[in-house]
């Protein structure tokens, strides 16, 4: 198979911050470095691109970002937010240079970031064919060509002469895409432009991609964080970390790749150590979560308590001090709280302390879990209250309802007595 | 990026950091024409939807404004018109200074108002600057017509002495797009990054009007002040098209061969400008 795109050393490198007179100088800087034939003072700055890391003033969104895409197939490229998808996407589509290296293309491009680029709300569906299809690259002769079929194809017939600003936002996305779809191209760039509309237009999307691909031997490089588009349409998959691309793999290694990098990115929220708030009569210390098997715990079985373990320190007697652990699921939704005054009665004295709460085995049901703590003097003070903040998740490995996929079987398991006695007279019941 | 690239043959498209400064990428453009002629034709026809007059508007304008003109410079202020009559001298002025100050205008917003547009697909750039000239030059058409219209009345009246030199009149027209164009193609790219120059924008046309002769006459400026505007390029388009048509106006050849061989040079320079900002406008807009 020959080679449809090739990346080689590509960087794009962004300046942090606003523009200001500071801009100005590096500028100067910059200019006087070219006049003397040196290399960009700046070009050597700048931290790959970690954005929970402060600090620094230029940022690498891709660096030295080499791999080829071969000829007809679907090439996925996956990564977090922020990974470097849609500069690439962008580099692709020319609408900015790379700051290091080259792109080499065989074929016309046609590249949808976006659709219904370029459409002017007063003109009709019909004038707005015309220019949409021009801005991505047709002529007019093949749009007259096609017109019949992108109206079909968009299902707006009837809404044709009437000026797009009276369209519905469903209707606008889809007379957009049915320009793009019948672009006459050898390489489609598409990003995540299908999120937008509805499950029916989604289908009808990618199923024009798969045709696109398969029947006309087309390329397509398609962006997504959405790991089920990916997996059903790409045939390789590229990840991108922080700017940093991984070579093309199959598309199943690489989600199950891009699943793992998640969680370990993922773990430093099982346990949180909080910073001292001096002069407060209260102060937690550590919050952590422990699986039978050791500290740190990310995902637990739930068949498997879950220990969340406290470390905090009491500097002052306040009367009626109470400590409340709740767990919320993914939803925002509060499954319950427990205090400690439910299992210790006495008044809290001065000192450190370390104990544990754990949620019994078989009370969850598989998801994502948040977990607040709080310190505070019921219905008077609150001393300290911490949101959120260790996360886990729980996973199904097989229980009593794993027999209904999918299925809802509510928030959280409860284990009820079901007693049964047999009645006597059996005519009654 | 530093091997050499003896292997670009077999590719359609390279992309790289950095493209000629000088080119214009004309081919692009030429394979692009049709977006060219959609641009124009949207500008033109979404001015004037939704109204009852329709592309009448067009000549509401000028027309009004030679009105008030006639009323605040000739009858209250008393500004000479080298003998001509009141309402061709200010309706001259004014159809060709609204496409020369159109043109800069739009041009120099060219990358602001179209970021949105910009950002998410590629085409040659110079389509956007290029259509705001084509479809000014619809909208002059237009309004020149009305010109020609009040012209062959006084001329039918004896008032005006049109000569050879209208036929200056297509040069003229195109070196005034050019000069707007280079203006606002420099404009753009020099308010990409740093807005300052937008602030000099909205007052400096306005200013360049007054120091080019649209509403007086060349022939009336004070000797101490006329060498120093002799150097504005727009001066002789000025006076060379009301001296063809109207038969009154500071005419020479000199003049004219200034202001052609100016728009020249000014729309090379801008070329070169925009060419360099064009490619990673998006990073700064």
């Amino acid at each position: 198979m020959s080679v449809a795109i090739q990346f080689e050393d590509i960087s794009k490198q962004y300046r942090l911050g606003e523009v200001g007179t500071g801009t100005l100088s590096h500028d100067l800087h910059r200019a006087w470095a070219r006049l003397r034939g040196k290399p960009d003072p700046f070009g050597k700055v700048g931290a790959l691109n970690d954005r929970e890391e402060r600090g620094g003033e230029y940022v690498w969104a891709l660096k030295d970002v080499n791999f080829t895409v071969e000829q007809g197939e679907i090439l996925g490229i996956i990564g977090r937010n922020g990974a470097g998808k849609s500069t690439l996407l962008k580099l692709l589509s020319r609408v900015t240079a790379p700051t290091t290296g080259s792109i080499k293309t065989k074929g016309r491009i046609a590249s949808l970031l976006e659709v219904g680029t370029g459409f002017h709300p007063e003109l009709t569906g019909r004038e707005n064919i015309y220019l949409n299809g021009a801005i991505l690259g047709m002529q007019r002769r093949e749009i007259t060509r096609q017109l019949d079929a992108i109206v079909d194809f968009s299902g707006c017939a009837k809404y044709i002469d009437t000026p797009v600003k009276r369209y519905s936002s469903g209707m606008t996305v889809r007379l957009g895409f049915a320009v793009a779809a019948h672009l006459e191209c050898e390489i489609l760039v598409v990003d995540e432009v299908l999120a937008v509309g509805d499950a029916g237009f989604q289908k009808k999307c990618i199923g024009k991609m798969k045709q696109v691909s398969g029947q006309l031997g087309r390329t397509v490089v398609f962006v997504s964080h959405n790991m089920g588009s990916v997996m059903g349409l790409c045939d390789r998959s590229c990840i991108l970390v922080n700017g940093v691309a991984e070579p093309p793999m199959p598309t199943k290694l690489a989600v199950k790749r891009y699943l793992q990098l998640n969680e370990q990115s993922q773990n430093p929220e099982t346990s949180a150590t909080i910073s001292l708030t001096p002069n407060s009569s209260f102060q937690f210390h550590k919050i952590e979560l422990c699986s039978d098997e050791g500290r740190n715990a990310f995902r637990f079985s739930i068949g498997q308590p879950v220990r969340i373990s406290l470390e905090y320190e009491c500097r002052q007697e306040v009367p009626g001090l109470e400590i409340a652990v709740a767990i919320f699921n993914s939803y925002e939704t509060r499954l319950f709280t427990v205090e400690r005054s439910q299992h210790f009665k006495q008044q809290m004295q001065v000192g450190f302390y370390s104990e544990s709460v754990a949620i019994p085995a078989n009370t969850l049901v598989a998801g994502e879990y948040s977990v607040t703590v709080a310190a505070f003097v019921p219905n008077s003070q609150i001393l300290q209250s911490l949101k959120s903040v260790v996360r886990f998740s729980a996973f199904d490995d097989g229980f009593h309802f794993s027999r209904y996929v999918g299925a809802d079987i509510g928030v959280v398991q409860v284990d009820c007595a079901w007693s049964a006695s047999q009645n006597a007279d059996s005519s009654v019941v | 990026m530093n091997s050499p690239d003896d292997d670009d043959g077999d590719w359609d498209l390279v992309i790289r950091p950095n493209s000629s400064v000088f080119t214009l990428q004309l081919g692009e453009v030429w394979r692009y024409r049709d977006l060219l002629y959609l641009f124009t034709r949207r500008d033109i026809v979404a001015f004037y939807k939704q109204t009852i007059l329709g592309p009448l508007w067009f000549f509401i304008q000028p027309i009004f404004t030679t009105l008030v003109y006639v009323l605040v410079f000739g009858r209250i202020a008393g500004l000479s018109t080298d003998g001509l009559p009141q309402i061709l001298f200010y309706l001259c002025g004014i159809t060709f200074w609204n496409y020369f100050s159109e043109c800069f205008n739009k041009t120099a917003t060219v990358f602001k108002d179209n970021a949105q547009l910009f950002g998410k697909v590629y085409f040659p750039r110079l389509i956007a600057p290029l259509s705001i000239v084509a479809s000014n030059l619809i909208r002059f058409a237009i309004q020149f017509s009305l010109f020609l219209g009040f012209c062959f009345w006084y001329w039918w009246q004896g008032k005006i002495h049109p000569n050879a030199a209208v036929l200056w009149f297509p040069i003229i027209v195109a070196t005034m797009a050019t000069m707007g164009l280079g203006f606002g193609m420099l404009f753009s790219a020099m308010t990409t990054k740093y807005r300052d120059m937008v602030f000099l924008l909205s007052f400096g046309v306005q200013l360049l009007m007054y120091a080019t002769p649209v509403i007086y006459p060349a022939s009336e400026i004070p000797a101490s002040v006329a060498k120093y505007l002799a150097w504005n390029p727009l001066t002789p388009l000025f006076e060379a098209t009301r001296y063809g048509f109207l038969g009154a106006g500071n005419y020479s050849v000199s003049g004219l061969a200034y202001s052609i061989a100016f728009a020249v040079v000014m729309f090379i320079v801008s070329t070169a400008v925009f060419n360099r900002v064009e490619r990673t406008f998006m990073d700064t807009v």
